[in-house]
Order: C-alpha cells, then sequence, then structure tokens
C-alpha cells in the first residue's frame, strides 16, 4: 500500500497525542507548576496535529465534514466522531486544571476511555480491511495501542521533566520494552500475512485455477493507474530491512537507553527518548503502510506468496 | 447511509455475467464504459496526460489477458474483463465514512453519491477486485453505475436499456439482467454453465457471475502442442541420408553428454520411429 506521508503523520501523531490524553486523564503528571498546562498542551496539540494531517489525504477535504454521520457502520467515521470527543472532553478537564486547579477525575477517566476507543478505532480502519492481510490477520489495534500508549508515557515524562516535576523514570523503561515487546509479537505475525494467507491467489481472483498454471500475459494498459499506485506499492519495500532497524534502534533501543541515562544525568534526558521514539515510530508506521500488500494487485499479475 | 440493505427474498439484483468462452479481448466493453460514462451521470471519467509520455485516467472496466497452461496440454489465453461486480456484502459500502457509499434496496446496484464523496479512499482500499478509482481531476470515488442512466432511460429504444459494455460486446460475451430472479435468462445462464464468484473467500458474494471457458477437445487441440508432433518420415535420398545420420549420431553420443547432444538424441529416436 502506498505510504502516504499524510497518513503516516496522522496515525503517529494522533496516537501520541491521546496516549498521553489516556495517561494524564488517568492521573499521570506531575503537580509541578507549569505541567498542568504544558501537558495537556502538548497532548492537544500531537492529536490534533494528527488530525489535520488525516486530512490532507482527502482529495475534498472541504466535505470532511461528512465523515462524522456515519458511526453506525464506519469505523473512520466513529474514529472521527470519537475524537471530538475524546479532545472536547479532555479540553474541559485541562481548561479546568489549569484554571481552578482541580482535577476533575471522572472527567479525566472519560477522557481517557474515549482516547483509547479513539486509537481502537484508528486501527480497526486497517484492521477490517480482509483486502489487505497484513493488517487484517495480525493484532493491529494492540499494536496501535501499545505504540500510542507507550509513546505518550514518555510523552508525558517527558513535559514532567522540562516542567520541573519527578518523572517516572522505572515505569518510562517499562513503557518502551512492553511497547517494543508488542511491536516484536506484531511484526512475528505479520511476517507470515503474505496475500495468501487471506487464502487469495490468481486462481481465486480469476476462478481460472482449473485450467492450469496462470499467468499475466497481458495488462490492461500500459501506463499507471490509481489501482497501481495506490495498492501495488513496491518502491522500497526492499530497503524494508534496514528500515526495520532504524525503527527498532530510534523507536526502542535508544530511548531505553536514554532512559536509562536519566537515572544518571537528570531527568531531562527523557526528553530526547521522547524525540527518538516518534522518529522510530514514523520508520515501523511507513513499513506499516509499505510493507501491505493488496489482493487488488493479484489482478495485475503480483507474486503469489 | 453506509450500512447495507436487507433485500427481501425474490428482490431484484441487477448484474452481469461475464462469458469468459467467448471474451475476445477487444476491449471494446472498457472503450464504449469510459464513452458513456464520461458524458451525462456524474463527474466524467478523466485522464492524465492523455498525449504525453506517461497517460493515465480513471475506466471502470478495464480487460485483462491470462495464459493458463494445463499439465500436457497447450497453453490457453483467456480473456478477463474487470469491473464492479456489485457485491451483496460490499464491503466498499460499510467501510465509507460520509454515506456517500450505497447499495440500492430496489435493485441492488452499487453506487457513489458524488456530491457527498470526500475521496478519503477508502472504498478501493476495501475492494478486493480494484473496482473503484479515485478521479484525480474531480477527486471523487467512480466505480460502474451498471448504466443506471441507461438502464432506466424511457428516452432510449428499448433495445438499448442495457449497460454500455453490454451493449457495444461484438462478441456477446455480455449479458445483463436480474440474478435475483431465479428464472430469467441470466440465472439460467449460471446455473447451465456453472458461473462462479471471484475471490469466494472474501466473502463479498457477488451479484455479478463469470462463466468459465469450456474445456477443449483433447483429441482435436492436443496435437498441436510443438513436442507432440510427429517427425516426418523421409524417403529416398533423404531417408538414406537420415539414417547415415542417425549412425554418426549414434557414434558420438556415448562421448558427448550435454545438452546439445541430448536434443539430437530425440531427434534421433523420432526419425527412428517414422521408419518403423
Amino acid at each position: 500500500m502506498n505510504p502516504a506521508p499524510s497518513l503516516i503523520l496522522f496515525t503517529v501523531l494522533s496516537g501520541l497525542g491521546l496516549g498521553m490524553i489516556a495517561w494524564i486523564g488517568l492521573g499521570a503528571g506531575s503537580d509541578a507548576p507549569g505541567f498542568a498546562l504544558a501537558g495537556p498542551l502538548v497532548a492537544l496539540l500531537l492529536a490534533g496535529i494528527g488530525g489535520v494531517c488525516s486530512a490532507g489525504h482527502l482529495a475534498r477535504p472541504d466535505r470532511a465534514w461528512r465523515a462524522f454521520s456515519q458511526w453506525r457502520s464506519s469505523w473512520l467515521s466513529r474514529e472521527a466522531c470519537l475524537m471530538v470527543l475524546a479532545l472536547g472532553a479532555f479540553a474541559l478537564f485541562a481548561g479546568l486544571w489549569v484554571l481552578s486547579g482541580i482535577r476533575l477525575r471522572p472527567l479525566g477517566w472519560l477522557a481517557a476511555a474515549l482516547a483509547l476507543a479513539t486509537i481502537h478505532c484508528t486501527a480497526m480502519i486497517y484492521a477490517q480491511l480482509r483486502t489487505v492481510p497484513r493488517w487484517s490477520v495480525t493484532p493491529t489495534p494492540m499494536l496501535f495501542l501499545a505504540l500510542g500508549l507507550a509513546g505518550g508515557w514518555l510523552g508525558v515524562q517527558a513535559v514532567v521533566a522540562l516542567a520541573g516535576g519527578a518523572a517516572e523514570v522505572g515505569l518510562s523503561l517499562l513503557a518502551v520494552l512492553l511497547g517494543a515487546g508488542v511491536a516484536v509479537h506484531w511484526q512475528t505475525a505479520a511476517a507470515g500475512a503474505r496475500r495468501l494467507a487471506a487464502g487469495s491467489s490468481l486462481a481465486t481472483a480469476t476462478g481460472l485455477g482449473g485450467m492450469g498454471r496462470l499467468r499475466l500475459f497481458e495488462p490492461p494498459h500500459r501506463g499507471q493507474n490509481y489501482l497501481l499506485e495506490e495498492m501495488a506499492f513496491r518502491v522500497g519495500r526492499r530497503r524494508a530491512w534496514q528500515i526495520r532497524l532504524i525503527g527498532a534502534v530510534l523507536g526502542f533501543l535508544l530511548p531505553a537507553a536514554l532512559v536509562l541515562l536519566a537515572w544518571l544525568v537528570g531527568d531531562w534526558a527523557l526528553l530526547p527518548a521522547f524525540l527518538a521514539h516518534v522518529a522510530g515510530a514514523m520508520a515501523l508506521r511507513w513499513l506499516f503502510f509499505a510493507e501491505a500488500e493488496h489482493v487488488q494487485a493479484l489482478y495485475y499479475g503480483a507474486p503469489e506468496r | 447511509m453506509t450500512t447495507l440493505p436487507r433485500p427481501a427474498p425474490g428482490a431484484k439484483k441487477l448484474g452481469l455475467v461475464i462469458d469468459l468462452d467467448i471474451c475476445v479481448g477487444c476491449h471494446a466493453c472498457a472503450v464504449a464504459c469510459k464513452e458513456w460514462n464520461s458524458q451525462g451521470y456524474g463527474a466524467p471519467l478523466s485522464d492524465q496526460d492523455p498525449y504525453g509520455a506517461a497517460p493515465s485516467g480513471t475506466w471502470l472496466n478495464r480487460v485483462h489477458s491470462y495464459e493458463a497452461e494445463p499439465e500436457g496440454a497447450p497453453a490457453r489465453l483467456v480473456h478477463f474483463p474487470r469491473s464492479c461486480l456489485h457485491c451483496e456484502d460490499a464491503p466498499c459500502v460499510t467501510v465509507c465514512p460520509t454515506g456517500a457509499s450505497y447499495k440500492r434496496a430496489a435493485d441492488g446496484i452499487v453506487l457513489v453519491n458524488e456530491d457527498h464523496c470526500m475521496g478519503c479512499g477508502l472504498c478501493a482500499w476495501a475492494c478486493p477486485y480494484g473496482a473503484r478509482e479515485l478521479d484525480r481531476a474531480e477527486g471523487v470515488m467512480k466505480k460502474c453505475t451498471l448504466c443506471v442512466d441507461r438502464i432506466y432511460n424511457e428516452t432510449l429504444p428499448e433495445a438499448d436499456r442495457v449497460p454500455a459494455c453490454v451493449k457495444a460486446c461484438p462478441a456477446g460475451a455480455r449479458h445483463f439482467g436480474d440474478l435475483g430472479d431465479p428464472d430469467s435468462a441470466v440465472s439460467e445462464l449460471v446455473s447451465a454453465r456453472g458461473g462462479y464468484d471471484l475471490m469466494p473467500e472474501q466473502e463479498t458474494r457477488p451479484v455479478n457471475k463469470y462463466l468459465p471457458p469450456r474445456p477443449r477437445d483433447a483429441a482435436a487441440c492436443g496435437g498441436a502442442a510443438a513436442a507432440a508432433l510427429p517427425e516426418p518420415e523421409a524417403k529416398g535420398f533423404l531417408g538414406w541420408l537420415d539414417r547415415a545420420l542417425a549412425r554418426l549420431d549414434a557414434g558420438g553420443g556415448e562421448t558427448g553428454g550435454s545438452e546439445t547432444g541430448s536434443v539430437e538424441a530425440v531427434g534421433g529416436k523420432g526419425s527412428g520411429e517414422g521408419k518403423a
């Protein structure tokens, strides 16, 4: 699938922002002066920027408001509705905290639940597609939730450190390790999730399997088209191993090392840990799209594996 | 509404039946579709850089050609038109966030409300068949409408109230009708010829059916394989020369184990059979 920058930025940034919202809503973060403003602000900005990036994927962004209408049937619509509700509830929670100094716990819990539900809906947009086995036969919702929560925790602790509070360094290490564990778990499942994992082949696509060995003799057209650009993406797959290494190092190994370093040099090391994790998550999310194979490409002679 | 309708039993299910035995791969259906859908209903199917170095464009029907190679028989070419199958469990409809994509309860046609589509492309991702293409000029999703602006169009002569692709097919490989009616001509064609669904494992329950190519008579076309052609029998001087060369080959065949040697051995064996 085509790894559109708008979708990578949207899923990674909104996941981080919503993860931060979930943790702050559940009561994480310090009472240090400044955090009540900076923590929620960073969370809302990340989620908001992510949401705006998603509109960059639309051919007609002027009609994006219509996406709030089909929450009964569409995961994308549910995601849009829940995102607005989560941001609204959390903005109210944060506003009360900043203005009156009171954390209204039940409102925070509501915002956290809405934020987690939003991440789940984002993941389901991809996980629902039987046409893309790499997304549908793998634990994609678990991956999105784990990365959102791990990155969100790092983000909260980085802001706590900058605000002069006492960051939870040990739990930050645990968050990075758990995130890495789920990423490895997903990757293990994805390694075998090729087109044949959905039971699809050129034989089932054409129904001509009984006639013998099949191959594309002539494509319908010589040039490119929307289908090939969007769903038969191949560029960069040959560099997948290197990009996965970059994702693992930036996303988990370097943050883990920096979190350990925070015990020695001070909590400020959590900020580069967070930034490295975000960069690594972007690389892994690029692969999430670029390596995904669509069954439709079988009609164009895509290799059966 | 992007929930799927629950049609009553026996409800109309309009669709196409495509006969892969008859299709000659002329692409007339694809061209007629492009022509008809570039006027009238919805946004015209646009082209980008049509006369330049890298032309591309929106098409609702595309004809692939596949080679099927059976064991021990010559390969066959099958031309394969691919368009929307108007699935009963259409995943493209339920994923739509704006309500633009819908399936009509009255006749089962899957359509896009182009005034509501925001061009997110998720329906094209959800379709296993590549039946939906985003129009680059209009920014909305285009798909086969089963020519709703023809089949119900009372200003057209009755014979023309069929989809443009069906009307254009010079070989009679495309059939249009009500697949919800078990007694319709298309339903009878499907049951008589063993019409089948594409990618049944995706559980989309397509309305359109494909008719398989009829099996070729093995005795009539089995001999068309080059490997099965008999070696011609040589007589007179050529016969003497053939036998002399065969002896020469038998003498050198023991030392030469190369690939060309084995090909000569096959030829020698063939000429031997011709003399017997």
